[in-house]
């Protein structure tokens, strides 16, 4: 197993840059997880640290070797492809065993790693089968059993539970985190699904436009937001951000609203300052509540019943938001609510370049 | 009953199977008429109208591989007994076998050259089919067109210069020489042929293969080449074919050592009369191979490529 730093890397195809400049290192037995919308450049990352593709600048380093330029075949890493690339012409056992086939293991050791793989997957029924009869998951397991057989530095996976049935994919979400635990290889991981990174990871870099918006934890994603583009892409529904015509000064905690029927808002101290208009409030649409003399008015537009939440869709003075309530409070379209939010609960940015203001409070 | 019961075919179906039937009728029946000459005597072969039923002969087939003296009877009396069935049936018609034909050096010729060149051709054409088809190269579509221009003249428009070039260099008159030729010919249709094949198999299965440990190289001959046989086998015969049956620059550049049988066989005609039944012979033995071959493929160009393992 291995640590995978990588720095300054950047990857361009002519005049568009996939990836620039990005800087972050993975530890040692950790699951990482690449989430972004696609073309983000996510999968050419991890392409790069595969040496499937030859970054136009930059260092990639495992367990502290430089393999920038080496290739593929040379680094002893192994590679979940969305579509699996199972090789047609071979059965499951002569897939498994091809790795193996390559480092001029004898074969008697090939037949018992093959087997030990195939009964750690629960595809040992399956080892003679040919792999073009199997199902989306018995393929998914192969392209495991492949990548495992080897015992390589680390495992890079590109959208493996892409190409699987919606059913099966909660499913496999959950053996390939037990799977991880087990072996505890350090696994880099790409994906578009939230949902996935949020279930599987240790930490998650988002990425956008080819840059890391943010890495950290799954709930520093959640809970603190670097960006207003990360506020916006995680969480269903995602973070409410409001436009405020305020200005802030460092250190200020309350926000008079100069609307009609508005009230003062509390918010968490931050150390820097916002011009006017440029002040933007994110609250998450289940910290932002109906309360009786909350200081943000509005009309319920939609009620959208959840089962134990409902979410209500919200005309406020400073835009359209979002509120995620209990059931167990009836609600009405066209009824006049006020809202509130905790203030180390809310968010806020800087419209000019998008980015959260540093605040002194703490998250919980 | 009125209504047509529901398993008959629908008119246009039958129509359609008719005019198949007939055209496999039409084109079928000069290769039976050239078989079953084969097998007829020189009288026969003539005969006005054509003689459908007959007492076969093999005499085509000796004389296609023979040499033959024709003696007076009075040598023919000195003679021991014939030893084989071929010796019999020389000596009926009062001639006795000098020696083997040319056919058989002709036929081998072609089996050289024609397998020859078909394996270069497709050799070559895979490699550079794969080159285009994968990596980066400056001028690509030009270079592509080039290749493809090769083809866009018939090949004999350039016989003199390949005639004059062919007798400076040395290679008139050589199974390289024939080899080179039809390769040059059949280059760009492999290339374009298997490029078209090599682009539909996904790049993932040689990046699986470069991770499991295997090099650019070893990945494509493990894993790319064997689902590229069916592109293969359809570039193969599609070479073969060319090569095995071009007559024009056969013609021109082969006269002795390196000639095949297409230039060959018209010149049994001149040898004692208008030998048809050996004529035919030889045209049927030189069908053999290639329909030989066309079958030993058949496999791998109805077995299509293997989906499934890539989910698309």
């Amino acid at each position: 197993m291995a640590e995978i730093q990588v720095s300054r890397l950047k990857k361009s195809f002519g005049e568009f840059v996939a990836v620039q400049d990005s800087s972050f290192t993975i530890q040692n037995g950790e699951f990482f997880v690449m989430l972004g919308p696609s073309g983000c450049g996510k999968t050419t990352t991890l392409r790069m640290i595969a040496g499937l593709e030859l970054p136009t600048s930059g260092e990639i380093r495992l367990d502290q070797e430089e393999v920038t330029f080496l290739p593929a075949s040379q680094r002893d890493i192994a590679f979940v492809f969305q579509l699996f690339a199972l090789y047609p012409h071979m059965n499951v056992r002569k897939n498994l065993a091809f790795p193996l086939k390559c480092i001029g293991i004898p074969s008697s050791e090939i037949k018992q790693r093959v087997e030990e793989a195939a009964r750690l997957l629960r595809i040992d029924h399956l080892l003679n089968r040919s792999v073009s009869g199997l199902s989306g998951g018995d393929r998914q397991r192969v392209a495991l059993g492949r990548a495992i057989i080897r015992r390589p530095k680390a495992f890079l996976m590109d959208e493996p539970l892409g190409a699987l049935d919606a059913e099966f994919r909660n499913l496999m979400c959950q053996e390939l985190k037990g799977l991880h635990d087990r072996i505890e290889a350090t696994t880099v991981y790409v994906t578009h699904d939230q949902l996935e990174a949020m279930a599987m990871s240790d930490r998650i870099a988002v990425m956008n436009h080819g840059v890391i918006e943010q890495l950290g934890t799954p709930s520093e994603i959640y809970n603190k937001p670097a960006t207003m583009y990360v506020a916006d892409f995680i969480g269903s529904p995602p973070m409410n951000l409001l436009t405020l015509p305020n200005s802030l000064e460092p250190g200020q905690t309350e926000i008079t609203l100069p609307g009609e029927g508005c009230g003062t808002l509390r918010c968490p101290a931050s150390t820097q300052g916002v011009q006017a208009d440029n002040l933007v409030l994110g609250v998450r649409p289940e910290h932002l509540l109906p309360e009786q003399n909350g200081p943000l008015p509005g009309e319920i537009s939609v009620v959208e019943y959840m089962g134990t939440t409902q979410i209500l869709t919200i005309q406020t003075p400073y835009g359209q938001a979002l509120s995620r309530v209990r059931s167990t409070h009836s609600f009405g379209e066209g009824q006049s609510v006020r809202l509130n939010f905790a203030a180390q609960r809310a968010s806020l940015f800087d419209k000019s370049d998008g980015k959260a203001l540093p605040t002194e409070v703490t998250h919980g | 009953m009125s209504s047509a019961p529901p398993h008959e075919k629908p008119w246009g179906k039958r129509l359609a199977a008719g005019l198949v039937i007939l055209y496999a009728l039409v084109s079928i029946i000069p290769l039976i008429w050239i078989f079953l000459t084969g097998f007829k005597s020189p009288q026969d072969s003539i005969s006005y109208p054509p003689k459908m039923v007959f007492s076969p002969t093999m005499e085509g087939y000796v004389n296609v591989f023979t040499t033959r003296t024709r003696q007076t009877p009075e040598y023919m009396e000195t003679l021991p007994p014939p030893e084989t069935w071929y010796d019999e049936l020389v000596r009926s018609r009062s001639m006795v076998i000098a020696g083997p034909s040319k056919f058989g050096q002709r036929f081998l010729n072609s089996i050289i050259i024609g397998f020859g060149s078909t394996f270069l051709s497709v050799f070559l054409g895979t490699l550079a089919a794969y080159a285009f088809s994968r990596f980066k190269i400056p001028l690509k579509d030009d270079l592509m067109f080039f290749i493809l221009s090769t083809r866009m003249m018939p090949p004999i428009a350039v016989a003199i210069p390949i005639f004059l070039m062919y007798r400076e260099l040395g290679l008139a008159d050589t199974h390289l020489g024939m080899i080179l030729l039809y390769t040059a010919v059949n280059i760009s249709l492999a290339v374009w042929l298997l490029k078209g094949f090599i682009d539909e198999i996904p790049r993932e299965y040689e990046e699986a293969a470069m991770i499991d440990g295997y090099s650019r190289f070893q990945s494509f001959r493990k894993v790319v080449l064997p689902q590229a046989t069916t592109g293969i086998a359809a570039t193969a015969i599609f070479c073969l074919i060319f090569s095995w049956n071009e007559y024009a620059f056969a013609l021109l550049l082969t006269s002795g050592t390196a000639q095949t049988a297409p230039p060959f066989i018209p010149t049994i005609i001149g040898e004692g009369g208008l030998d048809w039944p050996a004529v035919a012979a030889g045209a049927t033995l030189f069908l053999v191979p290639i329909v030989f071959f066309t079958i030993m493929l058949r496999k791998h160009l109805l077995r299509g490529i293997t989906f499934g393992a890539v989910r698309k």
